[in-house]
């Protein structure tokens, strides 16, 4: 193998997602003279972003002032705020907690924020880089992080050099910040490797469905921000949906549940299509075409479940270390923020060290800590969770009491020991009809002709074990239907069916990284360009 | 009233069914039809170009530098008798793609191409982003209509004319730059999936490479191309050059044959310009029943040899 | 020799194209933009050929407003020398973009010119073939080998029949389909290398070319929907059915 191409950078940013981009612009703000680089799977900015999304306005303001003069295409001032508790066939109005109260708020298209801040990054001079993918991580000879190794291109399904191989660089920096979203894959390799969640609980994660639909004339509400709880999940599964109405007839409509579900049997893409039909939602998009689809884990952990973000050489930056606030629903503030006081910290002292104390003892983590029990609290089901909520909220987070968070691949339950509750789910007629329609309208693409990025570690056990366990959740847990168990005359044994794997499928979510039970699927990351090709998601 | 050249289509022994289309697509426009026949030794196709319904006069240019279809020649060759014509039309068939647009610019004008409808004499649809989108064309007054048409969206013309066949000698010398080596037919006897008139397909539902001969079978009998789903490709039954889709080739046939293929929407994107699509899968709730012509809810086991029966 | 290659940006083929409600266009709005795939093929083979050393320089050539310098920048990071912008912000069709192009030629006389067989966007496919009449020299398109041979060539044309052969004289256009190549990735440093290299700027006015000819375009409509189908019994009533609408 020849020695790789080298380049070399001041900063290294992995991820072009808002923590990634905010840190670049800032770094660039304080020190125009800086190299710094971003390099961004997705084959454009925002192809691989997706959220709601309601945002806090502030840190923008802070980043960026005058961003109000010209914001980005998608944005949307907050209205109104509904919560509501969905039965079956009813609604009944909830008041709306102070944490879902979005006054000066904005619904954004995050994906086309995070392009708007690309550009004003490239007029910053930081290089940025859609279309590769840092594939491992490059440490110095004292076992620091120092860069990054980009993915080789052009190789096939069997490993081999195709006629296009291109080798990937390597880009030597002497700061690496790790902005690669929830479930990053460098992120788990660093946080394994100087154990960096030795201290904190596990990270817990939810699943994100979203779709981006245009309505029929009139039928919108541009700047009406809705959730909602209740049907079509049950009282141990938490989760709920939201609905945001935006511009020229659209609307964002999507759905998350926690991913400690216990239920083997659970079809969390099924339980976001149920909600659509729910009568108020089901007269909203009737008549209306799809304009996209997507998925993406996120992170819920909160306060208890932050790892320690910064090791030799790098730092894990917004949810990548995991900041979201979970009541909130709302990540991007939070990782605007981060991604701002590391640039300070960076411009200050050049170094990681002492980053970790300074996020721990800022706004950001005291946004986290005042939230802590909220999460946790629906351990118990749906009510007692609304209880303890309601009085986490009400006493402000000062309560002495600091609740754990469990695992989300351990909560699954075997077959043989659930029931699973009457869902009452009801017949659909609304489209995407399966997950291979929604996987269409995420234009997702990856050359077919490459080795299949999700490494299942211990094949042998999907045919027996986990069939035999759990019956294949992942078959059920991802949302784009890249795990199927089919029968196979040539498989001899284990009924005859294998485990097939249609990686070209995958959106990139990480969830079955997250949900399996047995913890044998590891994701990394496919040739830089592929994935989802998102559009105002 | 338009006067109509239409550019024929040939291999030297006969006229390709392309030709019959274009004046099918020429009638829609209306007008005086005449067919321009270019080769060698083309009496006989001249004869099959004349006898085509609402054909006025085939012009019949018999030169040995004309039998190869190199486009400079041809295209010297039109603009020698364009004169008077209102429309000079060519198939939308990569020799009237390579012809056609030749002849625009001698002419001095833009292209129509791939027309699948005719509004009015100087109005066409036509469809752009692979189809996804099909937009109205005018062209300006008062300039020559050169357009291909999209061979999919027009009948065959039937041969019920009487037309009168004018023969005449090459306008032009050949053009020393070009040169005609050779044409190699696309392999095999079974037509070329990308081009044939009928594919038969199998999917997941065929359940192996072995069982995949009654697809084969059941094409041969019918001359038609063999497709598969990605599913069947992915289980190993066929090769990927199969593949009809959207990460495989997107085809459009007069008859599409999908035998235990679901209907995923990254299959249907692959056939979704077919003029009639057939689906045989034993499960009735498969999405390809939603946009099938004509479906048929079975074992494709049973019905593939009771199809080839029939057939006999 | 000079090797220009003409290169469109479109809208990224993976983008699901979606017609306006109003019927007045396609929705682009942010969406991505990428250099046409067989343009990039086109540019790909001149590189090869470039390598190879049979030609000292490869041009890439766009027409349009100033974002199609993104393309073209594209272009010049995959390898190309230099690059030529023919600015405009008219709508440009065929019979105007190959005039331009032959100013261009007239002005860099090169050996060869490479563009893709058609745009995805608009699917014309003529371009390539009204640039060789206009410059009166030879055309191959839908070239699915080209190999050199001094001042000629040799370009196997995928044709519907199978695969025609012809030789053609330089200079000469040449149009290219899929099968051509694979073109290569980009490499991150050569992404910094082209933002130095040469990019000329130069007006539809100052080529001396008027844009003229244009077809009207009206109404976008998506589609025709297919309608609801029939189901039939058996092998028989299916038989019976095809019959009847003349496909057997």
């Amino acid at each position: 193998m020849t020695a790789r191409e080298i380049m070399e950078y001041d900063v290294i940013i992995v991820g072009a997602g808002p923590a990634g981009l905010s840190c670049a612009i800032r770094l660039k703000q304080l020190k125009p003279d800086l190299m710094v680089a971003v390099i961004e799977k997705g084959a454009q900015i925002g192809a691989h972003i997706l959220s709601g999304a309601v945002i806090e306005p502030e840190p923008l303001d802070q980043l960026l002032p005058g961003w109000r003069e010209n914001p980005p295409p998608v944005c949307i001032p907050v209205a109104k705020d509904e919560l509501w508790l969905l039965t079956k066939k009813g609604k009944i109005r909830l008041p709306t907690p102070p944490q879902q109260k979005n006054h000066g708020n904005f619904i954004v298209s995050l994906g086309s924020m995070c392009a708007w801040m690309a550009q004003k990054a490239e007029a910053l001079e930081v290089d940025i880089f859609p279309g590769y993918a840092a594939a491992e991580i490059r440490f110095n000879d004292d076992g620091a992080v120092g860069g990054v190794i980009i993915g080789d291109m052009g190789v096939d399904s069997a490993g081999k050099h195709k006629d296009n191989y291109m080798q990937g660089i390597e880009i030597h920096a002497a700061m690496t910040l790790l902005c690669e979203g929830c479930r990053g894959h460098l992120s788990k390799q660093l946080i394994r490797k100087f154990e960096l969640d030795k201290d904190c609980d596990p990270q817990t994660y939810g699943i994100g469905m979203k779709e981006l639909w245009r309505l029929q004339p009139g039928k919108s509400k541009p700047g009406l921000v809705q959730h909602t709880t209740g049907w079509p999940l049950d009282a141990k599964t938490y989760g709920g949906s939201f609905i945001y109405h935006l511009d020229k007839d659209r609307i964002a409509i999507g759905f998350v549940t926690g991913l400690d579900y216990q239920d083997p049997a659970f079809r969390p893409f099924e339980a976001f299509q149920q909600m659509k039909h729910h009568p108020m939602f089901h007269e909203l998009l009737e008549g209306g075409e799809i304009l996209s689809s997507g998925a993406r884990a996120i992170v819920e952990g909160g306060y208890q479940s932050l790892p320690k973000t910064e090791m030799p050489g790098a730092l894990l930056i917004g949810d990548a270390a995991g900041l979201l606030n979970v009541p909130k629903i709302k990540g991007t503030h939070q990782a605007m923020r981060c991604g701002m006081m590391a640039a300070e910290h960076i411009n200050d002292t050049a170094s990681a060290e002492g980053f970790d104390a300074k996020l721990r003892d800022s706004e950001i983590v005291r946004e986290l800590y005042k939230v802590r029990n909220i999460r946790p609290a629906f351990y118990q089901g749906l009510w007692r969770g609304f209880v303890r909520s309601a009085i986490e909220t009400v006493t402000l987070g000062k309560l002495p009491t600091t609740l754990s968070i469990h695992d989300d691949d351990s909560t699954l339950k075997k077959r043989d020991d659930y029931t699973a509750p009457d869902r009452k789910w009801v017949d659909r007629d609304l489209p995407p009809r399966d997950r291979l329609a929604a996987v269409y309208f995420a234009a997702t693409e990856h050359d077919e002709n490459q080795p299949v990025h999700l490494r299942i570690l211990e094949p042998d056990i999907c045919t027996t074990r986990c069939a035999e366990e759990y019956d294949n959740p992942c078959t059920r847990f991802c949302p784009a239907n890249v795990y199927e168990m089919v029968a196979d005359d040539r498989v001899q044994k284990d009924g005859g069916r294998r485990l097939q794997i249609n990686a070209s499928n995958c959106v990139h979510c990480k969830v079955c990284d997250i949900k399996d039970p047995y913890q044998i699927i590891n994701w990394v990351t496919p040739e830089g360009g592929c994935g989802p090709n998102y559009q105002n998601m | 009233m338009s006067k109509i050249l239409i550019i024929a289509e040939h291999d030297g022994q006969s006229l390709n069914i392309s030709t019959a289309k274009c004046v099918t697509c020429a009638q829609a426009i209306g007008g005086n039809i005449d067919i321009a026949v270019f080769g060698s030794g083309i009496e006989t196709i001249a004869a099959e170009a004349a006898s085509l319904e609402s054909v006025a006069r085939v012009i019949a240019v018999d030169a040995e530098h004309l039998s190869a279809p190199i486009a400079a020649n041809w295209a010297n060759e039109v603009l020698a008798i364009a004169d008077g014509y209102s429309h000079l039309l060519g198939p939308s068939t990569t020799l009237g793609k390579d012809l056609m647009p030749r002849i625009a610019a001698l002419a001095g004008v833009n292209q129509v191409s791939d027309i699948m409808a005719v509004n009015a004499p100087t109005s066409f649809k036509r469809p752009i982003y692979a189809g996804n989108a099909i937009i109205d064309v005018e062209v300006p007054a008062g300039a020559t209509v050169v357009a291909t048409v999209r061979i999919a969206s027009w009948q065959a013309a039937a041969t019920t004319g009487g037309g009168s066949v004018e023969v005449r000698s090459a306008s032009s010398n050949a053009v020393k730059h070009t040169r005609y080596v050779g044409l190699k037919s696309g392999g095999g006897e079974r037509p070329d999936l990308q081009s044939a008139q009928r594919v038969v397909s199998g999917g997941r539902g065929v359940g192996s490479e072995e069982n995949f001969k009654v697809i084969y079978s059941l094409a041969d009998k019918l001359g038609a191309g063999v497709g598969a789903s990605r599913a069947a490709v992915d289980a190993g039954y066929v090769p990927n050059e199969m593949q009809v889709g959207q990460t495989g080739k997107i085809i459009s046939p007069d008859l599409y044959m999908a035998f235990g293929i679901s209907g995923a929407i990254q299959h249907v994107t692959g056939i979704k310009d077919a003029g009639t699509i057939v689906a045989i899968n034993k499960d009735s709730e498969s999405p390809i029943f939603e946009i099938a012509d004509i479906g048929l809810v079975g074992d494709l086991f049973k019905i593939i040899p009771e199809l080839e029966k029939l057939l006999d | 020799m000079k090797i220009l290659v003409g290169i469109k940006r479109v809208v990224d083929y993976n983008v699901r194209v979606r017609v306006l409600a109003d019927g007045s266009g396609v929705d682009t709005d942010g969406v991505k933009m990428s250099v046409n795939p067989f343009d990039e093929i086109a540019l790909e083979e001149a590189l090869r050929i470039r390598d190879a050393g049979n030609a000292e320089e490869v041009i890439v050539v766009s027409a349009g407003g100033d974002e199609c310098q993104q393309q073209l920048r594209t272009g010049l990071a995959m390898g190309a020398d230099r690059a030529i912008q023919i600015q405009t912000s008219e709508g440009l069709q065929p019979l105007s973009t190959a005039r331009a192009f032959l100013k261009v030629i007239e002005r860099e006389d090169p050996g060869l010119v490479l563009l893709g067989k058609q745009a995805i966007d608009d699917d014309n496919c003529q371009t390539g073939q009204m640039l060789a009449a206009l410059w009166e020299r030879p055309q191959a398109t839908s070239a699915s080998k080209l190999e050199l041979n001094g001042n000629s060539a040799t370009v196997v044309r995928e044709v519907d029949a199978g695969l025609e052969t012809i030789e053609i004289d330089l200079p000469a256009v040449v149009t290219v389909d899929l099968r051509l190549n694979e073109p290569r990735f980009v490499k991150l440093p050569d992404i910094m290398k082209a933002k130095r290299k040469p990019m000329d700027v130069v007006s539809l006015e100052e080529l001396g070319v008027a844009i003229e000819g244009n077809l009207e375009i009206g109404h976008y409509a998506p589609p025709p929907q297919r309608e609801q189908g029939i189901m039939v019994e058996d092998a028989a009533q299916l038989v019976e059915e095809l019959k009847n609408r003349g496909l057997l």
